[in-house]
């Protein structure tokens, strides 16, 4: 009893959230309202007995990405999203998803239906950080790896792509582009560029 | 009648339990900011706040009846919702980890000895003896969850929102550098935190901060500070820089930045981000006393007094208190000692020095447990 309440609760504000964040013209507000969305899933994780899931949410989407993003936003203070007639066509595709997204979800719930009914995990042990911790480096091990591999590739790119070129590296770069055009333009237009 | 009182019995407690916490540690912070002025006052010669009051003890409820009356003043090309909204982020993040403290250890049976006053009263009687067979084995924390550490770490994180807003929704180049330089500096010094917490975590084998304290009894050291040394240092250097204090106060910088995120806040909206900064420095105080300190456990105790017995209790929760002080004054200490740091080097201190200290804890660490283990 009390936990559909609850559920009705957190999914209720999770879905305001997730309107409201389509809806804001101001980046700034839609972005504070994808952490509402977050944080109102942490709670619904945490109503399905799965304390460590609610935790990483609220620790990795909320607390680590979320606060990237604000940064941006800030640092770019991007103006209100003006609506582009131009872009109309947008209007029907995102129409055409939503559809294709609505019938998948149908999908899944019959697919569901028609499944045999299966035990629920009733272990003591089920959610909590330990039986997770011992599936991921057992029995999935392989994604695990997979997915830190993909990570690191992640931040191996960001350093290289954000590191400062130092003047003779800077040389380098402009000459080759020049070579490369095969023209003689002024080097310093390049130069700005690095 | 008698069951919906049982049904809602709990929640009775619950609510309780946090009220009673939250008004503790509201009052512990409050005296917080009076030692820190008497204690800065003394080391630089001066008496301190000692006018209001004998000993100015009533100082904060004096400032904070002067936050209620001034006037709350709103910039006006602040963006109102978002101004509103930061110090409300601050200061809930801040309490909110309150939940999961482990004040104290389980009581036996704590309202035992109230039963046979009233067995002959005709309805207080049963109700108190029901009351007392609930609380039997009764944990000195309101939620005890299988996560605290991560919840803790989570929720803290969250708080650099109320930070980076405010910043931003002030309006001000000196709110907006402040709040930018801060939510930098504490998401930079969160990773080292995080690493210097992994090697306790996997000594004692949980995340739940009341098993880390257990396993810091089971263990032959009895406090985790001796076998985690290197990882205590770390996180009490990424504890100074999180909570934004000295010789990390860079977000506060006045010769540079004013004030920093908060110069355009007045009143009460800036008494709740003053609020946010010591709650914080409460709670880093509590998650090094838990982690690295053995928490509420005092080595010996056990054999004078029987555990689970109310004394015991009494004296371990004194204990943890006691030992949370130490690391307020350790705060104000340093406080009155160092001078700041300059804003690249904190960054380069945090990048390039203290994240790899944490890692190399946690890889020596992982290497010790393992042939310790075989």
């Amino acid at each position: 009893m009390a936990s559909d309440v609850f559920f009705f609760i957190f999914a209720g504000f999770a879905i305001a959230c997730a309107i409201s964040m389509v809806y804001h013209k101001n980046p700034l507000y839609s972005a504070i309202s994808l952490v509402g969305v977050f944080i109102a899933l942490s709670c619904l994780y945490v109503t399905l007995a799965a304390p460590f899931i609610a935790a990483v949410q609220i620790l990795i989407y909320a607390g680590a990405i979320m606060v990237l993003v604000v940064f941006v936003i800030m640092l770019l203070n991007l103006d209100e999203d003006r609506r582009d007639n131009r872009l109309g066509f947008l209007y029907a595709l995102g129409g055409g998803l939503g559809l294709i997204l609505l019938a998948q979800t149908f999908f899944v719930f019959y697919a569901v239906m028609r499944a045999p009914q299966q035990a629920v995990n009733t272990a003591e042990t089920a959610g909590k950080t330990m039986s997770i911790g011992q599936a991921m480096y057992t029995e999935y091990l392989l994604p695990v790896e997979i997915v830190g591999i993909l990570l690191l590739m992640a931040i191996i790119g960001g350093v290289v792509m954000s590191r400062r070129l130092n003047q003779e590296q800077i040389e380098a770069v402009v000459d080759k582009e020049l070579e490369l055009r095969g023209q003689d333009e002024d080097k310093d237009d390049y130069r700005i560029a690095f | 009648m008698e069951a919906v009182l049982k049904t809602a019995f709990p929640f009775i407690v619950f609510s309780a339990g946090i009220l009673a916490a939250f008004q503790g540690v509201l009052m512990i912070v409050a005296y917080t900011v009076l030692a820190e002025r008497k204690v800065l006052g003394w080391m630089q010669g001066r008496v301190g706040p000692n006018r209001v009051g004998p000993w100015g003890v009533l100082q904060p409820f004096a400032d904070l009846f002067k936050f209620i009356l001034k006037e709350d003043l709103i910039p006006d090309k602040s963006t109102k919702f978002v101004y509103f909204l930061a110090p409300l982020v601050a200061l809930s993040c801040a309490l909110l980890p309150i939940v999961v403290y482990p004040f104290g250890p389980r009581i036996a049976d704590p309202l035992g000895w109230l039963v046979p006053y009233v067995a002959d009263w005709p309805t207080l009687g049963p109700a108190v003896a029901w009351i007392a067979e609930q609380a039997i084995n009764m944990p000195l924390t309101i939620a005890r969850i299988d996560v605290g550490v991560l919840f803790v770490l989570g929720i803290t994180s969250v708080g650099v929102f109320g930070i980076a807003l405010a910043g931003w929704s002030s309006n001000s180049k000196y709110s907006l550098m402040g709040g930018l330089r801060s939510s930098a500096q504490m998401i930079s010094y969160e990773l080292a935190m995080g690493a210097s917490v992994i090697g306790v975590v996997m000594l004692a084998g949980t995340l739940d901060l009341n098993g880390i304290i257990e396993a810091q009894i089971r263990s032959p050291f009895k406090w985790f500070i001796i076998p985690q040394f290197l990882g205590f240092v770390v996180f009490l250097i990424a504890a100074f820089a999180e909570t934004n204090r000295v010789p990390f106060d860079l977000p506060e910088a006045e010769t540079e930045l004013v004030a920093g995120f908060h110069t355009e806040y007045s009143a009460l909206k800036f008494a709740l981000f003053f609020m946010a900064e010591y709650v914080n420095m409460f709670t880093v105080s509590v998650m090094c006393v838990t982690l690295f300190l053995g928490g509420w456990y005092v080595p010996g105790l056990g054999k004078i007094l029987q555990p689970g017995s109310i004394p015991y209790a009494l004296v371990s929760h004194v204990a943890f208190i006691g030992k949370i002080c130490f690391f307020l004054f350790l705060y104000i200490w340093v406080r009155g000692t160092l001078p700041r740091f300059r804003f690249d080097q904190l960054m380069n201190f945090g990048w390039k020095f203290l994240l790899p200290l944490g890692i190399a804890n946690i890889i020596l660490t992982i290497v010790v447990v393992y042939f310790l283990n075989s």
